[in-house]
């Protein structure tokens, strides 16, 4: 099978859903003719015109109280916010619109709008261009929150979105653009369900929970383990909202020790929760406390000897998971 | 600012006596729920538009069944002229289970998408984002329906405002930006929140006409929403129409409004529109004792029979709090 990049699997399957379904448009800033800050839909606007491929001023809240309107007529808009760091600009659109509708209408209408959001450090974007904000939608009932890792799911779990009839927040990782590469079918083969985990490598001694780009270096730590002879399961959770208890709680029974490793701060990031549930529902099958491996409370600083005492990585989660082992 | 366009217009005398049987139903509606809440009947979340009236009726006459509206908070008025059931909305004023929203939330925050109304959220101005995206499948579809948008003088000094005139404006979006300028922001007038007197000269910012009109005239209100819409309708953008109007109640039922004198309501509530309209009709011999007579028979049998129906509908069930939050 050929091999693309993850930002080239995304905007295949913008391409792909673009054509299957009339109703699927994009907007944003820069997204015409400029193909996005990041390249990620160049050629639509030559393909699909201004109408479905839509420039708009830098105005987050509208970009997204307009994708809301445009669902309600039964469009299943694709909006852009150009970093994850500025969707806070549009964040009430998000929280008290897109995620309530449903609930306050009776059950009678939803929002099938997909927010992508470019997320994530390690590639010099300082403060407001290296952020990781998904916990603040995993804390909203009524949103999806997706965060793929490989270029299969890139695009898979884009396709899943866009035909989702819920508001999904869809966190694509701006290090992986580029750098995360791997073979993805061309046409509708390569749905990836939302709230489906999967096992990236297997393992019967602890289990590592993580998603996004900390997938890569929580693999290459469990590589390192393995020459210790501490076979390490990582699980690639893929979705954070609805997170895929069952392929935790499986992986769980059979390890009994659990890590977590987010690029997310640590208060209030997903492994609070994730321990949380684990402890509720599991206490019994763990022999170890659950341990996390996350960013300093702190902000994405631009020094990249600032960024990179921050970032977790290989070193820090072998470390972690020394210890998770011998507890 | 532009002069106010006279678009004429010629109403049949049963036309002029319909517009007349809402403005005395909406006025009785929130008189009738003013009631119930001093009687503990219907928990709070009432916000009255008394005196407002002819904003409603003025601009709800003139729209078709096709086109969309995207009221404010007071605009109870205008889910009935769009084809809600005066049941239904009591029973939404009611929380019960034959309300639009199930009991899940009160007041106008439950929309009705077959009959073209948005609810929105308690964030004043986050409808105009939406009322964007609704304009904006029409132009998509080449259809000559329009959105009448509400809101208040507060809202105008949201971001959200700002964001959605600009894109209607940039985007010549089919839509008719409704001021209901009733003086008072809860309790902060006018001149504290804003550095102009019309709301209107806005509309300039963004590229389209702004008129400032008497809110209480409902001819004038329909006069001047019959050509904008019309220019909406042909492709020629937004209009924004400031209607000049009070609110004779508190911000909400429990609000005494201390922060207004009593020689300004009163001064007021010598423009109330429905006995400059009644003055009107019966000087054009539309209106007649008999024909007021039968109107208002049928407005007190109409809201008595939605209270009856209210009262009498279930309660929801406690395991639907956590149900219809996804589709």
């Amino acid at each position: 099978m050929r091999e693309i990049s993850y930002l080239e699997a995304i905007r295949e399957a913008l391409f792909e859903e673009m054509r299957r379904d009339p109703k699927v448009f994009v907007l944003g800033e820069d997204v015409g003719p400029y193909g996005g800050a990041f390249g990620v839909t160049q050629g639509l606007y030559e393909e699909f015109g201004e109408a479905r491929c839509v420039d708009t001023p830098i105005s987050e809240s509208a970009i997204i109280g307009v994708s809301i309107g445009a669902s309600l007529r039964g469009y299943r808009p694709v909006a852009e916010m150009q970093f994850a760091d500025f969707i806070s600009c549009g964040f009430d659109q998000i929280v008290n619109q897109a995620a309530t509708l449903r609930y306050r209408y009776g059950g009678r209408a939803s929002v099938p709008i997909v927010v992508r959001a470019p997320s994530g450090g390690n590639v010099g974007g300082g403060l407001y261009h290296s952020q990781n904000p998904e916990a603040w939608f995993i804390h909203r009932p009524g949103l999806k929150v997706v965060a793929p890792s490989t270029a299969y799911d890139a695009k898979g779990l884009l396709k899943s979105a866009i035909r989702d009839d819920n508001p999904v927040i869809y966190f694509e990782h701006k290090w992986l653009y580029r750098r995360a590469k791997g073979p993805v079918p061309e046409g509708d083969d390569d749905v990836v369900p939302i709230g489906v985990a999967a096992t990236r490598r297997e393992g019967g001694d602890a289990t590592l929970l993580t998603y996004g780009a900390m997938v890569v270096p929580s693999l290459e730590a469990a590589d390192r383990m393995a020459k210790d002879g501490v076979e390490v399961e990582v699980i690639d959770l893929r979705t954070l909202l609805p997170f895929d208890k069952e392929a935790i709680f499986q992986s769980l029974e059979k390890t009994n020790r659990v890590l977590v490793v987010h690029e997310d701060v640590k208060t209030l990031g997903l492994g609070a929760e994730l321990s949380a549930v684990i402890m509720e529902e599991r206490f019994d099958a763990l022999d170890a406390p659950v341990m996390r491996v996350t960013y300093p409370d702190t902000h994405p600083p631009f020094s990249h000897i600032l960024e990179a005492a921050n970032l977790p990585n290989a070193d820090k989660i072998t470390d972690a998971l020394r210890k998770l082992a011998a507890y | 600012m532009p002069p106010i366009k006279r678009t004429k217009f010629k109403l049949a005398p049963e036309q002029l006596l319909d517009m007349f049987f809402w403005v005395k139903l909406i006025r009785a509606f929130d008189e009738r729920l003013s009631i119930l809440v001093k009687q503990g009947k219907v928990r709070s979340g009432v916000y009255t538009g008394i005196g407002q009236e002819a904003i409603i009726v003025g601009t709800c006459f003139a729209l078709r069944k096709d086109d969309f509206i995207c009221p404010l908070h007071r605009d109870l008025g205008s889910f009935l002229m769009k084809g809600v059931e005066p049941r239904a909305m009591m029973a939404q004023m009611f929380a019960k289970t034959t309300g639009l929203s199930k009991g899940r939330d009160s007041a106008l925050h439950s929309g009705v998408t077959e009959l073209g109304i948005f609810g929105n959220t308690s964030m004043l101005g986050a409808n105009l984002p939406i009322a964007a995206g609704i304009g904006l499948t029409f132009k998509m579809e080449k259809r000559d329906s329009v959105v009448i948008a509400y809101f208040g003088e507060g809202a105008s000094n949201t971001g959200d405002f700002h964001e959605a005139l600009n894109f209607a404006g940039v985007q010549q979006l089919p839509i008719v930006f409704i001021c209901e300028n009733n003086q008072y922001a809860y309790s902060v007038p006018l001149e504290k929140s804003m550095a102009i007197d019309d709301v209107a000269i806005r509309a300039e910012g963004y590229g389209f006409d702004g008129v400032a009109i008497n809110g209480n005239d409902v001819l004038a209100v329909y006069q001047a929403s019959l050509g904008a819409i019309a220019r909406a309708r042909a492709g020629d953008g937004p209009t924004l129409i400031e209607c000049k109007t009070y609110r004779w109640h508190g911000h909400s039922e429990h609000d005494k409004a201390f922060y207004r004198t009593d020689e300004e309501l009163a001064m007021w509530k010598s423009r109330d529109p429905i006995p400059t309209f009644t003055t009107y009709l019966r000087s054009r011999h539309v209106l007649d004792d008999e024909k007021l007579k039968a109107i208002e028979t049928r407005v007190a049998s109409t809201i008595d029979d939605a209270v009856e129906f209210a009262i009498n509908s279930p309660d929801p069930d406690p395991s639907e709090a956590v149900t219809d939050l996804y589709a």
